[in-house]
């Protein structure tokens, strides 16, 4: 029997196991949501923006590890959906997207709502595809599938002409995917996890840097056995949150610009570095010529582009994460006693680090963003998907709380989106309809998708917005604050709305929190409703991230919270104006 | 150092511009790049010269192989191996310049392959430094256009 596309794309969905598709309706993808109408076995969630719809996908496949997929029409459907792309694309998150196109014989015409969807995203998807045949169809969706989700993973892009879905083929899914030009590597070499171990064995002041290629490979299990076994401390990117237990002993947090002081002393004056999934991002490394001095260094990742990109490194090992872990974990247990006695000195040593700059802030009579991270943990138990927005929140949220299983943490890491926290959230909670799901966000980046409320209030979801309210683009201020003579240029939000007002409106439930002692009581009735919650908490507006890097800097020389700082400064925007204006929204909230 | 890139890759559409588009979004540079179908008609030789030093080539090269319309990567200044570039030189000559145009022709084994009134076009094939002598040999007498096709490169069988 013979199907239109439209219906062989659906079918091809089913097949991969498709649940939910995030999207919006338009002219070229008419078909598509036709066939949609009737079918039982995939939901479509309409957004209310097709960013959103790209930025759920990816919360979607973060929090399940299963690809994200996105449907949006042709043209500025389709452009709107290229942040979504490139922020999945930074942090290698499988993803299917689909976009309409207008019909094969109008392409190139400048025909209405027509845009270069393929060679747009051609720098930022993995792949992408643009189909010409509708017998390529399911052959086209199954490659897709597969090239998102294997390897290195990354969102794939499939163009979708409009004359594509009408026309009609056979319908046959293949069994398999052959591609001759594609082959990720697996296994890792075994001479070379021999000389790992080797060089473990040998060490003396060795750490582990865990990257997000731990969760994407599903190798936390792996992690902990090798690092428990020889006693190494581990520390993790922020898209390795959550690939070794925050709460373990062996656990130094997060390292780099906003690393805790252990993690980066000991990065900088270990003598090994087991570097596992992660890709020495700039924010990781700090000034590079003085990255490490003293380290030999160990890579293990799947993306042979990612090793020698940004550091030397004297054992390479090319492989899934998890088989290279279990294969390095017996060879550990063959050679038999490696946590030599030096290890001890290395650990205290460590100790001593954690004791002399511990993580830590002062909470006085204005409430502290990161007393409100804490208290969410605290109340949670730390058994919560938390998603964040970018800036301060998001090293907040990166550094106060502790993300003890992988998929818990979902953050925009490589590209920093602002406004992505929310949507992901929205995907998180389809994932775990029964898990606690928090955007921990501030006040600027909840209003880059702040329309997705519609779409939490239309299915009900009890995802919590947590606003760390401070009134500011408080990342961008802190380092004006630092490093611009405090010249406040743009980054004062002065009319901001009531986000209690607009969680209303949207008819969701908002909350607010005026002083510390509100914190408690606002976060257990959000978790109580049930329902989509903003809580908006009015915070210290001066407050800083610390420990911090400056950029150019080297990881060991952070910058503290001076000690005068400790209370909120005298706000002082780029004009008058703007201070009175900021202050009089403060004034209505009774502030 | 310069370096010739020799890389076997599917014959799609949207194939260069992945692979010129991975040059320019990375800063890599190109100096020439010429493209043509092998014998298999699915697959495409391209031969790119580019230059930068280890760190740079190798990524070059790894992420040559990470595209995924990549076959095959080869960095053919590693191995022995012939290159070869074609130029048509369009020369209009004074009269009296015109025997010696000829002259230099066949000297750099060039061939006549359009000749009208005022001016001669001569095919010549080599390497680099044969295709930069013939020019200033003949930049005096009047070159009037240059077109180059670009470097194309192959290894060279063992001896034995």
């Amino acid at each position: 029997m013979k199907l239109s596309g439209a219906q062989i794309l659906i079918e091809s969905l089913k097949r991969e196991g498709v649940k939910y598709i995030f999207g919006y309706p338009g002219g070229q993808v008419l078909n598509i949501f036709d066939v949609l109408y009737d079918e039982k076995d995939i939901q479509l969630i309409l957004t209310r923006h097709e960013q959103g719809a790209a930025h759920a996908a990816d919360g979607y496949a973060r929090a399940s590890g299963k690809p994200g997929v996105c449907l949006v029409t042709s043209g500025p459907g389709a452009t709107n959906t290229v942040t979504g792309i490139a922020t999945a694309y930074m942090d290698s998150i499988p993803m299917v997207v689909l976009t309409g196109q207008v019909p094969n014989m109008l392409i190139g015409n400048d025909a209405f709502q027509e845009a270069d969807i393929v060679g747009i995203t051609r720098p930022c998807t993995k792949y992408n595809f643009l189909v010409k045949d509708v017998s390529d169809l399911a052959r086209t969706i199954k490659e897709a599938f597969y090239i998102a989700s294997t390897g290195r993973p990354g969102p794939v892009l499939v163009d979708l002409p409009k004359d594509i879905t009408v026309a009609k083929a056979d319908f046959k899914y293949p069994e398999k995917v052959e591609l001759r030009s594609y082959h990720p590597t697996f296994k890792g070499n075994l001479w070379q996890i021999k000389q790992a171990a080797d060089a473990i064995s040998k060490s003396r002041k060795p750490v582990v840097i865990a990257g997000g290629g731990v969760i994407s490979s599903g190798a936390a299990a792996e992690l902990k056995e090798f690092a428990e076994a020889a006693k190494l401390p581990v520390t993790m990117t922020m898209m390795g949150l959550g690939g070794f237990p925050g709460d373990h002993k062996l656990s130094l947090g997060m390292l780099g610009m906003h690393g805790t002081y252990f993690a980066n002393m000991a990065v900088h004056e270990s003598d090994l570095l087991i570097a596992i999934g992660m890709r020495f991002d700039d924010r990781v490394t700090g000034r590079v010529e003085d990255f490490a001095p003293g380290a030999k260094i160990i890579h293990i990742d799947i993306d042979p582009t990612s090793i020698r990109k940004n550091v030397r490194v004297d054992v390479p090992i090319v492989g899934d994460v998890k088989d290279v872990l279990k294969v390095l974990n017996k060879t550990m247990h063959d050679e038999g006693e490696h946590a030599s006695p030096h290890r001890k000195v290395w650990l205290d040593r460590i100790e001593d680090w954690k004791a002399e700059h511990p993580m830590d802030y002062e909470q006085g009579d204005v409430i502290k963003p990161q007393f409100v991270v804490e208290k969410i943990y605290e109340i949670t138990k730390g058994d919560a998907i938390i998603t964040t927005e970018v800036g301060q929140n998001q090293m907040w949220a990166a550094q106060f709380f502790k993300y003890r299983k992988p998929r818990t943490w979902i953050s925009s890491g490589g590209l920093g989106t602002m406004g992505y926290g929310f949507p992901a959230a929205i995907g998180a909670q389809f994932a775990f309809p029964n898990k606690l799901v928090f955007d921990i966000a501030g006040d600027g980046s909840i209003q880059m998708n702040i329309q997705e409320l519609s779409t939490a209030v239309l299915h009900n979801l009890p995802v919590k917005v947590a606003i760390l309210n401070n009134c500011f683009l408080g990342m961008v201020r802190q380092w004006q604050e630092l490093f611009f003579q405090k010249r406040y240029s743009s980054t004062c939000l002065t009319g901001t709305p009531d986000f209690v007002k607009v969680a209303e409106a949207y008819g969701a439930v908002g909350l607010r929190a005026q002083k510390p002692s509100d914190v408690e009581g606002v976060i257990r009735e959000a978790i109580k409703v049930k329902r989509p919650t903003f809580m908006d908490f009015v915070c210290d507006q001066m407050e800083k991230v610390y420990p911090m890097v400056p950029a150019g800097a080297a990881i060991n020389e952070m910058l503290f919270r001076p000690p005068d700082c400790l209370t909120g400064e005298k706000l002082i925007c780029k004009t008058v104006k703007q201070e009175l204006k900021c202050k009089c929204v403060r004034a209505k909230r009774g502030m | 150092m310069r370096h010739i890139i020799s890389v076997m890759v599917e014959n799609k559409f949207g194939v260069l511009s992945r692979v010129s588009g991975l040059f320019s979004g990375r800063g890599y540079n190109i100096e020439s790049i010429s493209v043509g179908q092998t014998l298999d008609p699915t697959v495409s030789q391209m031969t790119i010269v580019t230059s930068g030093d280890d760190n740079i080539i190798e990524q070059i090269t790894k992420q040559l192989n990470k595209l995924l319309d990549v076959i095959k990567v080869t960095d053919l200044t590693e191995f022995d191996h012939v290159e070869r570039e074609m130029m048509l030189i369009k020369v209009q000559p004074k009269t009296e310049h015109r025997a010696e145009t000829l002259r230099v022709a066949e000297i750099f084994r060039g061939v006549i392959v359009d000749s009208s009134a005022k001016t001669y076009t001569i095919q010549v094939t080599g390497d680099d430094k044969k295709l930069e002598a013939i020019i200033d040999l003949l930049k005096p007498l009047g070159i009037k256009e240059v077109v180059r096709t670009g470097k194309v490169a192959i290894a060279r069988e063992a001896k034995s």
